[in-house]
């Protein structure tokens, strides 16, 4: 029961970050949503393993936590140089 | 004791319902980037770690909770890398902040304020 009234709230939080990231006006709007929906859908493994009593899906869990934040860095990257194998340096514009 | 393990689950699943919900609403009503970030921080850090850690005392000692620990180890180890690396770029790519005496003159909606593409970009 509490894990269905969590399951509840997490699904209604993922439903307004799909709205900032159809909304957003910049795309860092949109990539600050995507990590929010990411670390949602987390949670939301996570809740529903607990209330249906199987909790193996906590290994999903584990694994979108780590290409969540890699992710967000390799849409920030791309979106700043154009592409993923840039070294670093300053932007030539 | 088993009561006691339930109404802490029940107290803590709450919480982290509450913040993750205030949080969500955050994002979507906050005005400009930057304090969009600061909304979806309390995300990460109250509303997911008080979830997380529910879970953890409602699955005792098990797999489940080493488990439920990685998870939340990762999620605060990732998340202000995650905030900080969306601020610099955000800061670099030139979407400026809305500040404080941008308050007192009558408010323009967010959808003005769009990326200026390579225009502060050499700034650090």
């Amino acid at each position: 029961m509490m894990f269905a009234v969590a399951a509840v709230a997490i699904l209604a939080a993922l439903a307004l970050a799909t709205a900032r990231a159809l909304l957003g006006p910049t795309v860092f709007d949109r990539a600050l949503a995507g990590n929010s929906i990411g670390t949602g859908a987390i949670l939301l493994l996570a809740v529903f393993g607990f209330m249906t009593g199987r909790p193996e899906f906590l290994d999903i869990g584990i694994l979108y936590a780590l290409l969540n934040v890699i992710g967000t860095l390799a849409v920030l990257k791309f979106f700043r140089y154009g592409d993923l194998s840039h070294a670093g340096e300053e932007p030539a514009d | 004791m088993a009561a006691v393990v339930d109404i802490a689950v029940a107290v803590l699943l709450a919480i982290g319902s509450l913040f993750y919900v205030v949080g969500a609403v955050g994002l979507v009503r906050m005005p400009d980037v930057f304090t969009r970030l600061h909304a979806a921080s309390v995300m990460e850090t109250l509303g997911a770690g008080s979830l997380l850690l529910g879970m953890m005392i409602a699955g005792g000692w098990s797999l489940d909770t080493a488990k439920l620990a990685i998870i939340l180890g990762i999620l605060l180890y990732t998340g202000p890398i995650a905030t900080h690396a969306l601020a610099r770029a955000a800061l670099t790519a030139g979407v400026e902040p809305i500040l404080a005496e941008d308050r007192t003159k009558p408010r323009k909606t967010n959808k003005t304020r769009k990326t200026k593409k390579g225009g502060k970009s050499s700034k650090r």
